[in-house]
């Protein structure tokens, strides 16, 4: 009796924090407990965000927060059926880093492996790790406080990666929740590919927060294609926290494939001159799924370029929400930045909150931004079924014409054919 | 071929066919004129099976077969082609691609093998010889950045490759120039056998100079009110309209 009085006075975020009692740290780097006790501190200040937070205006935590959830290391993980890479992969499992199902070759100048092994040897983990993270986000503070494992890429100057590398997420168990915590370092003039994926062979409510730091150093160049390949009770709330430095390319590719609550907080900072920076995102989304696509661009310097290309397939009850700021600085004169999010809407129940927006402080740039909501195109769908298409194979083909600027952003084969045949896959079947 | 019977269609309750009776033979050219806005392209639309269109009455048999019963896409594998009046734009729909998949559903509901690339690639280029498309065909999506000329060769194209029983040819004449309307009108008599059959609408008499047909129906309000040879085009195109639609309004009076 006395238990159940006391869950009932504890708050959301205390009972929420209460899943984290079980976990001991005392085996980390000590500056990786100092931060951790940071973001705990900083924790007790902070609460979940509620439908009056501007930021969160869309996404309802609640749902997330309130979950039973179990945090646990799983047992039996060789009867995975799942395509899993067999070279350069650091697979995560819950959270925890799985050396059995991983595969890390050793590249000259290339560091790929667990985070907990990173923080005692690495030299940008211990000098950078969570200096990018917010301090006013809880979920990313919850992420510094609790996080299991993750992965770590750092290439050193000028060092060219001939390999994709694959960081893959996968829960293996019932109502689990994880924090994973990613971290890549690109120093100058060097040049990777990366694909973050998220699995899970569980179809019970669990919940995954990552939080990925990355850096891109002058003349880098990274591409990151982020594959959120969930369940259909899933929830997940991932951050991307960047910066670029001077005549650095950064591109992310967002997929959201599947997940019931899916939010993306995705930061970048383009600290330096002449940097390029590509943005893209697809999610084509059915049942009641809700995915919540939240970026910030900061242009700080002149002569960047920045590009933006966010679409969606909305079917059934699901809802998609598209939020993204291109902020230009004082200072960031010949910016170019264009940004766009472009919805197909396949049903009457189906919704989309579209908020594209620019902030300009600088008087000479050219920026553009633009949002669009429509339908299939009845004629064309005509005129393809009148060749002899059936209606499943005309959807399809157009469903893959929308999506295909997208998908042509993708610089890893694997990836784009894997897209490409989710797509085919999804849309033959539906009405 | 075709047996179409007391046919009515309407759009948004507007009743633009108003009983159609028209048979189309194997082998035979039927010609429909008339004035704009008569229902040449509803037609032509209700028969493709644009479900916009409301058929209240009538019945259209295909091949043995209850046509108004079929999907779309139905209808074109079991022979029916329309070259459409206006083509629609699918940027990102690969001309070739998508063609390539049409081919082999229908092959594939015919129980046989899909077409081989090489196969498939040699029609391409045969056919769009036909009508002096060449190379500008691949890589290009469907009629996007066509012009005029372009977008109805390209029907032509289609039709060549499907290999229809009955095309219907809507206006496809219009806007072309007498070069490109020889190079299409060429594609058409090429394809042409005794096994299929067109029927081909157009306000102008001018094509009827390269496609001869069998037979000339006037479409006037939703329905066929003069029937007669390929001569009827020439009168048509001497004296207008005008004559015919007072004659039909004495009959109604
Ligand atoms: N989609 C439509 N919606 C409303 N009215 C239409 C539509 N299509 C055709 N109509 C009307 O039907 C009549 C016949 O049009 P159409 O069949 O295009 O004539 P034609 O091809 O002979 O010029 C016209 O009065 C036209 O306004
Ligand atoms: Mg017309």
């Amino acid at each position: 009796m006395e238990v159940l009085q006391e869950t009932k006075d504890m708050t959301a975020k205390e009972q929420f924090l209460s899943h984290f009692d079980t976990q001991d740290f005392s085996f980390d780097e000590s500056f990786s407990i100092e931060k951790r006790e940071e973001a705990k501190k900083i924790i007790e200040d902070l609460s979940f965000p509620t439908s009056k937070d501007e930021y969160w205006k869309y996404t309802r935590t609640n749902r997330i927060v309130k979950g039973k959830y179990s945090i646990s290391i799983p047992e039996n993980e060789m009867e995975l059926d799942l395509a899993i890479p067999s070279k350069n992969c650091i697979v995560l499992v819950n959270g925890y880093y799985s050396p059995e199902l991983s595969f890390i070759e050793s590249a000259e100048g290339i560091l790929f492996s667990s985070l907990s092994k990173a923080k005692s040897s690495n030299e940008m983990v211990q000098k950078h790790f969570g200096s990018l993270t917010k301090k006013d986000e809880i979920f990313a503070m919850i992420n510094t406080a609790y996080h299991q494992d993750g992965a770590v890429l750092h290439l050193g100057k000028n060092v060219q990666a001939n390999e994709v590398y694959y960081i893959i997420n996968l829960i293996d168990d019932d109502h689990i929740l994880s924090n994973p915590r990613n971290f890549i370092f690109m120093e100058q003039g060097s040049n990777a590919k990366v694909v973050l994926k998220t699995i899970n062979s569980s179809n019970t409510g669990t919940f995954t927060n990552m939080v990925t730091e990355v850096f891109v150093e002058k003349n880098a160049q990274l591409e990151i294609n982020k594959v959120q390949d969930e369940s259909e009770s899933s929830f997940q709330i991932a951050t991307e926290q960047i910066v670029q430095a001077n005549d650095s390319t950064f591109k992310i590719n967002t997929f959201t494939l599947s997940g019931n609550i899916v939010r993306n907080n995705l930061n970048i900072d383009s600290l330096g001159k002449n940097t390029m920076t590509y943005l893209n995102g697809l999610y084509p989304l059915k049942g009641k799924q809700h995915v919540d696509n939240h970026s910030y661009l900061l242009h700080r310097e002149p002569n960047c370029e920045s590009h933006e290309l966010y679409k969606g397939i909305l079917n059934d009850q699901s809802t998609g929400v598209f939020n993204g700021k291109v902020f230009v600085h004082r200072e960031a004169q010949k910016t170019n930045a264009f940004q766009s999010n472009a919805n197909i809407v396949m049903s009457d129940t189906a919704t989309i909150n579209s908020k594209p927006e620019l902030e300009i402080y600088a008087d000479d740039v050219k920026c553009s931004h633009g949002s669009t909501t429509g339908q299939l195109d009845d004629e064309a769908l005509f005129y393809l079924r009148a060749r002899g298409l059936s209606k499943e194979s005309a959807r399809a083909v157009l469903v893959n014409a929308f999506a295909s600027d997208v998908i042509e952003q993708i610089g890893v084969e694997a990836i784009k054919d894997e897209i490409k045949q989710f797509i085919d896959d999804n849309y033959q079947g539906i009405k | 071929m075709i047996k179409i019977e007391n046919l009515h269609a309407s759009i948004d309750g507007n009743e633009i066919l108003k009983g159609i009776n028209l048979e189309v033979k194997a082998g035979e050219v039927h010609a429909i004129m008339g004035p704009n806005g008569s229902g040449k392209s509803t037609l032509a639309n209700v028969l493709a099976g644009r479900d916009e269109y409301k058929v209240s009455e009538g019945s259209v048999i295909f091949l043995g077969e209850d046509l108004l019963d079929m999907e779309p896409e139905d209808r074109s594998r079991a022979g029916l082609f329309l070259a459409f009046q206006y083509p629609v734009e699918i940027p990102g729909v690969s001309n070739i691609n998508f063609l390539k998949t049409a081919i082999n559903e229908a092959r594939e509901k015919k129980g046989l093998k899909p077409m081989s690339a090489k196969d498939f690639l040699r029609r391409v280029k045969e056919k769009s010889k036909l009508v002096e498309l060449g190379g500008r065909l691949a890589n290009r999506s469907v009629n996007e950045g066509f012009s005029g000329g372009e977008k109805k060769r390209n029907e032509i194209f289609q039709m060549a490759m499907l290999e229809p029983k009955l095309s219907i040819l809507d206006e496809t004449d219009s806007g072309l120039d007498i070069d490109a309307l020889r190079i299409v009108a060429n594609g058409v008599n090429e394809l042409k056998t005794k096994d299929n059959a067109s029927i081909v609408i157009t306000h102008y008499q001018r094509l009827l100079d390269y496609i001869i047909p069998d037979f000339v129906h006037v479409l006037y309000k939703g329905k066929i009110v003069k029937t007669g040879p390929k001569e009827l085009a020439l009168e048509l195109e001497e004296k207008g309209y005008d004559w015919i639609i007072q004659e039909q309004e004495t009959i109604s009076t």
